[in-house]
């Protein structure tokens, strides 16, 4: 998700750094920046100069000491609060005090992870849409410790992405994922149940709601153990029946069937490229 | 266009096939037999499914299993072209049973095929696969509105661009009925009993005025 963020940014002409521990896969998402540009190149979205320009403009560390000199920073990693307070904690030592931080969480407080990272007023959600690179939204929501200016310097920012923002509470799954991991939950245990298939369901799904994806076919997008880590998270504060994750999405992934990324999921997949860079 | 030759057979108004169009070219002899209409689960004991390839039943909310107990090889099938409100989508959803022949759940795609419809097969349960799983989030929808999770507006609109949903819930429950909705939830809470299929607030006052006159 980090690099599709960064794509966005790269491309509304910000200079863009994009860290990552990992060498590898800071190369990976190197790669698919270029595909998809390239790719909007051809289709005339982009010129061939803006298209090189937004590649030159994003530069990947792995060196945390070069993101001192940004004024937004958007974490993208693991949905844990231990991961990312310790990663907030570490920017709030490297970056400025007037440095924001915008936590990409889909489920976990903003307030809380305000209150790990020694800077609360600093910190809020900024929560873009899969694939960031091709939706425009991004749910954004203001912690208790916020401060308001903070807030719309942010959101102005996020207009200036070419972003359409809009203000959600902070609230467990905010907006979308409060609908949608239980839907998907819910569309995971029809196959369980024997119910149906996975492609009878999809096919029910956009024929009958005109839906663009059907909910298997998203979480094979999104990725199953990024399901089950949005469905642990949202139990573990609402308790929701609909939210508690289903043994057969564990199965799967015990199994290795994480979806697009691993090639099979409810479906099976040959080659890998970032969506949206291809057809 | 269908390979099937279908008889279709009228009992009661049909929601799934209204009787004002005609659906099935009829071409040499029928093999498959199409029971419309509300009356159709009632009037299946007035026919003999060994003569069809397979014989579709249209259904309401209800189960196939009401009119039709589960065995081995059986070719009856259960229908319903799915709506939300008065509207009329192209799926239609197709009941099919523990021991139903594939030949039978052959037959029943392709007749409907020839409609251009889309076809999805799945066991005989409560809600199918749509209501199943549309209800519960469109009253968690009606719930978050109540408890100010966002405006209904800003609701919608972060559901249609952030999933790219055609319509955000709230807009679509005013389009197609809150009274409706209520019933067919309702519906659904009495086969399951899960508290997420209690029709919600708004939609269960909507239903209570239509009751009112």
């Amino acid at each position: 998700m980090g690099s599709g963020i960064a794509l966005v940014a790269a491309r509304a002409g910000f200079e863009t750094f994009l860290y990552d521990l990992d060498g590898d896969a800071l190369e990976r998402a190197r790669g698919d920046i270029r595909s998809f540009l390239a790719r909007s190149v051809e289709k005339g979205r982009l010129t061939a100069e803006e298209g090189e320009a937004a590649v030159a403009r994003v530069v990947a560390t792995s060196d945390v000491d070069e993101l001192a000199s940004a004024s937004l920073v958007v974490e993208a990693v693991f949905e844990d609060p231990d991961v990312k307070g310790e990663l907030l904690r570490t920017l709030h030592d490297v970056c400025p005090a007037t440095t924001i931080f915008a936590s990409n969480t889909s489920t976990l407080s903003i307030t809380e992870l305000g209150a790990r990272s020694g800077r609360p007023t600093h910190v809020l959600g900024m929560h873009f849409c899969l694939p960031a690179q091709l939706m425009k939204l991004v749910e954004m929501s203001p912690g208790l410790e916020t401060d308001p200016d903070v807030f719309r310097t942010a959101w102005e920012l996020c207009e200036q992405m070419g972003q359409r923002p809009v203000r959600t509470q902070d609230r467990p799954g905010f907006v979308l994922n409060r609908f949608v991991v239980p839907l998907n939950n819910d569309a995971i245990r029809l196959v369980e149940r024997g119910v149906a298939e996975p492609a009878e369901i999809d096919r029910a799904v956009k024929a009958g709601l005109g839906y663009p994806l059907g909910p298997l076919e998203l979480v094979d997008l999104v990725g199953l153990d990024t399901q089950i880590l949005l469905a642990e998270a949202l139990y573990g504060i609402t308790h929701d029946p609909r939210t508690a994750c289903p043994p057969l999405l564990r199965r799967m992934v015990a199994a290795g069937r994480l979806g697009r990324k691993t090639g099979r999921g409810f479906y099976e997949y040959s080659g890998r490229t970032m969506f949206g860079a291809s057809g | 266009m269908t390979g099937a030759s279908v008889k279709l057979r009228y009992f009661g108004p049909s929601a799934s096939l209204p009787e004002t169009q005609t659906w099935f070219a009829e071409r040499g002899a029928a093999t498959v037999l199409v029971l419309a209409g509300t009356g159709a689960g009632r009037a299946l004991p007035q026919v003999e499914p060994s003569r069809w390839t397979c014989v579709l039943v249209e259904l309401t909310t209800e189960c196939l299993g009401l009119y039709h107990d589960e065995r081995e090889g059986s070719n009856v099938l259960g229908f319903a072209r799915f709506r939300l409100g008065d509207d009329a989508t192209s799926l239609v959803e197709v009941v099919r049973q523990r021991g139903t022949s594939e030949a039978a759940v052959a037959a029943a795609r392709d007749a409907f095929g020839g409609l251009d419809w889309e076809v999805a097969v799945c066991t005989d349960v409560s809600g199918r696969i749509v209501d199943r799983l549309l209800r519960p989030y469109l009253n968690d929808a009606l719930t978050a509105v109540d408890e100010g999770l966002a405006s209904a507006a800003d609701l919608d609109l972060t559901i249609e661009l952030g999933l790219s949903y055609p319509e955000g819930p709230i807009r679509l429950l005013e389009r197609t009925g809150l009274a409706d909705h209520a019933l067919v939830s309702r519906a659904l809470f009495d086969a399951y009993g899960e508290p997420s299929l209690v029709p919600a607030r708004r939609a269960r006052l909507a239903l209570e005025r239509t009751r009112l006159g």
